[in-house]
């Protein structure tokens, strides 16, 4: 009978050993996963993939950038000037002109005088740049100049400030608008989550009557529990109608407008860690402090709040990391505007939101599928980074002593 | 007893004989998919059809990745799609089920009736910014957009931008339901929807595609009538090989029956 319980005891001590070297691997092969994808995309060309771009021989440019070529296709760069070339208008050509200027007879079977007939093009206008399918490049040509690819390059990611993943001919990945827009997002949202926090914390600590307590903590955690994209719905249909009516803004979805909302949805953290840390302070501090003639209020914002301010920090740290991390709530208040934030009343797209709107549609596999997996690495390294500085806050506590 | 086991043994027979089918893509195909396979399995008992959204892009590689058998996407296959599906041998056959017409939409307060393509053009990349230029209220302009990779959203840039990039920073909306309730609580705002999307919160845009000759009102008969230029297909693409399996329910979707339901859905019919 007892060698049976303890083989049963055995049994259970391995499966928990098990599981929990499950759980440590099934966390490493995601990284390894996504750290795998992400990196991909320095392995991808700045041209969209299977495409090159083409000018005629006398032409002296040698290479554009990504953004050169896209503000030459959107014709806002017009002159070659403007590249480093010699002063003539430049003709941006894209592949589907070909099938307006020539009949299928001409280009004959199966495309086969595809190639020839864009050669012919690109010989009579030597200030076009053509876009072309590789397949139907024209190759060994003395008129055509097919213009060097590079693979995207860091510079181009982590210093980039436009964010046009399915530009064509040259997508823009650049990280700067979303990551600052994260950020920015984030931080108010902190700002304006603290003071209403440690507000609710002390009182909940140190105030509140027992059935004040007993109500008021519940529904802290309730606010918890509520579904992210019923704090998004409610943001789009009440508050941002509210932000833009009272603010008097030609629009409501604003970066202001997401740290409302991601300040109600960080509130429960802030409130339970703080009020935890507080509820710590040993009994003797604040009797010693009550003893010496202090006031009720003069004990806690002399005595608890400093004997807490670890696990305060801590709580804040916590709540930053649950701003940065939200997703649908920010995709649906805050306008999704891709551009570098410069107010706190303009509209800001974070990194969460740019994955969760672009990873359905973007063909697998491809840079802008591996540009997404990389922000995905870049908000792990930040969350990681985030609850790492949390627990080191948090254990600082310990080590003080009373 | 041993009668139940012996019925559920032949529903399971019956059930892994059927035809199964699965078809996945673009969400905003996603109503007309579902409308066509319940009313093709009713007819057809034996088959079952298994509808799943995602995005076109999701479709395209599920079909790729052979998950899938029919792929539904609101766009054109894309050029390094199809050099993907042929690496990997697989040739593909596109079908155009239905057309969508996208209307531009304002806040209904808006004075703005007509837009010319060239208007359009230079308020989505950001030219024109101001109402007034177009006949509006002194008004800040504040277009919307859709998300960047979604079908919808590469349309309207091919055919209203003529290609060109939308402007830095426009607003996206995750799904056309925020755009139009965006719209509908902005005074500026203009975006653009799905013909079936439109209600009365807010005012579709006529538009001109010959320079302010002739405007158009967003309608199915003018859509159909090719009157209304901003018209797309809508696509189904599945692989060769398994033609014969998908092709009865493409046919059901081409015919009569199956073209009622494209127009009750909400979209426009072949002929």
């Amino acid at each position: 009978m007892r060698r049976l319980k303890r083989i049963a005891e055995r049994m259970v001590e391995g499966l928990l050993t098990l599981s929990g070297g499950v759980t440590s691997l099934a966390i490493l092969l995601i990284i390894i996963f996504l750290f795998k994808e992400g990196l991909g995309l320095f392995n991808s060309p700045n041209v969209e993939k299977g495409y090159s771009l083409c000018v005629n021989s006398s032409n002296e440019i040698v290479r554009l950038n990504p953004l050169q070529i896209k503000n030459i296709f959107d014709y806002e760069v017009s002159n070659w000037q403007e590249v480093g070339g010699a002063d003539e208008e430049i003709m941006p050509f894209r592949f589907d002109e070909i099938f307006s200027q020539y009949s299928d007879e001409e280009l004959g079977e199966d495309y086969a005088l595809l190639p020839q007939r864009l050669s012919e093009v690109i010989a009579k206008h030597p200030n076009i740049i053509a876009f072309l399918p590789q397949k139907y490049t024209p190759k060994d040509e003395a008129s055509v100049k097919v213009l060097p690819t590079k693979n995207i390059s860091f510079a181009d990611f982590f210093g980039g400030k436009e964010w046009l993943p399915t530009a064509t001919p040259s997508p823009l990945y650049g990280l700067l608008p979303l990551l600052l827009g994260t950020l920015w997002v984030s931080i108010f949202a902190i700002l304006i989550a603290l003071p209403l926090g440690l507000g609710v914390a002390i009182y909940l600590s140190e105030l509140a009557t027992e059935h004040a307590g007993k109500f008021l903590k519940p529904a802290i955690e309730l606010l918890a529990g509520i579904p992210s994209v019923v704090y998004g719905f409610f943001g789009l249909v009440v508050l941002v109608p509210l932000v833009q009516r009272s603010l008097n803004l030609p629009v409501g979805e604003t970066a202001f407008t997401g740290s409302l909302i991601l300040a109600i949805m960080a509130l429960p953290t802030i409130i339970t860690v703080a009020e935890d840390a507080m509820r710590n302070t040993p009994r003797a501090m604040r009797e010693a402090s009550l003893a010496l003639g202090a006031t009720h209020w003069q004990t806690i914002y002399k005595v608890v709040v400093p004997y807490a301010s670890s696990g305060i920090s801590a709580a804040v740290v916590l709540g930053v990391g649950r701003a940065i991390g939200e997703t649908m709530a920010v995709l649906m208040v805050t306008g999704n505007a891709a551009a570098m934030p410069r107010s706190l009343f303009e509209s800001v797209r974070t990194i969460p939101a740019t994955i969760a709107a672009e990873l359905g549609e973007a063909p697998a596999g491809g840079a802008h599928y591996q540009s997404l997996f990389l922000l995905g690495c870049i908000l792990f390294v930040i969350t990681m980074m985030v609850s790492i500085s949390a627990e080191v806050i948090s254990k600082r506590q310990y080590s003080k002593g009373v | 007893m041993k009668k139940i086991i012996l019925s559920v043994s032949i529903a399971a027979c019956t059930l892994l004989g059927a035809q199964a089918q699965k078809v996945k893509g673009s969400d905003t195909m996603l109503p007309l998919s579902q409308k066509e396979s319940e009313s093709y399995m009713k007819a057809n008992p034996s088959t079952t059809i298994t509808v799943t959204g995602g995005g076109s892009g999701v479709g395209i590689s599920a079909l790729l990745e052979g998950t899938t058998d029919i792929a539904q996407a609101s766009r054109k296959i894309k050029f390094d799609e199809k050099q993907k599906l042929q690496e990997a041998g697989k040739s593909v056959k596109e079908i155009v089920a239905a057309y969508d017409a996208l209307a531009v939409v304002v806040h209904p307060s808006n004075k703005v009736i007509n837009l010319t393509r060239e208007q359009l053009e230079g308020i989505f990349t950001g030219k024109i910014k101001s109402w007034k230029e177009v006949g509006g209220d002194d008004l800040k302009i504040v277009p919307y957009s859709r998300e960047t990779s979604s079908g919808t959203y590469e349309f309207f840039k091919e055919s209203v931008l003529k290609n060109k990039n939308y402007m830095n920073g426009i607003m996206s909306m995750p799904a056309t339901g925020a755009i139009i309730q965006s719209i509908s609580q902005t005074k500026g705002a203009v975006g653009y929807v799905g013909l079936a999307y439109l209600n009365k919160d807010v005012k579709a845009i006529h538009v001109s595609y010959d320079r302010g000759k002739t405007f158009a009102e967003p309608s199915v008969a003018n859509a159909k009538s090719q009157v209304y230029p901003i018209v797309r297909p809508l696509y189904y693409y599945y692989e060769v090989k398994s033609e014969k399996l998908v092709k009865p329910f493409m046919d059901y979707v081409l015919s009569d029956a199956g073209q009622k339901i494209v127009s009750e859905v909400g979209f426009i019919t072949l002929k």
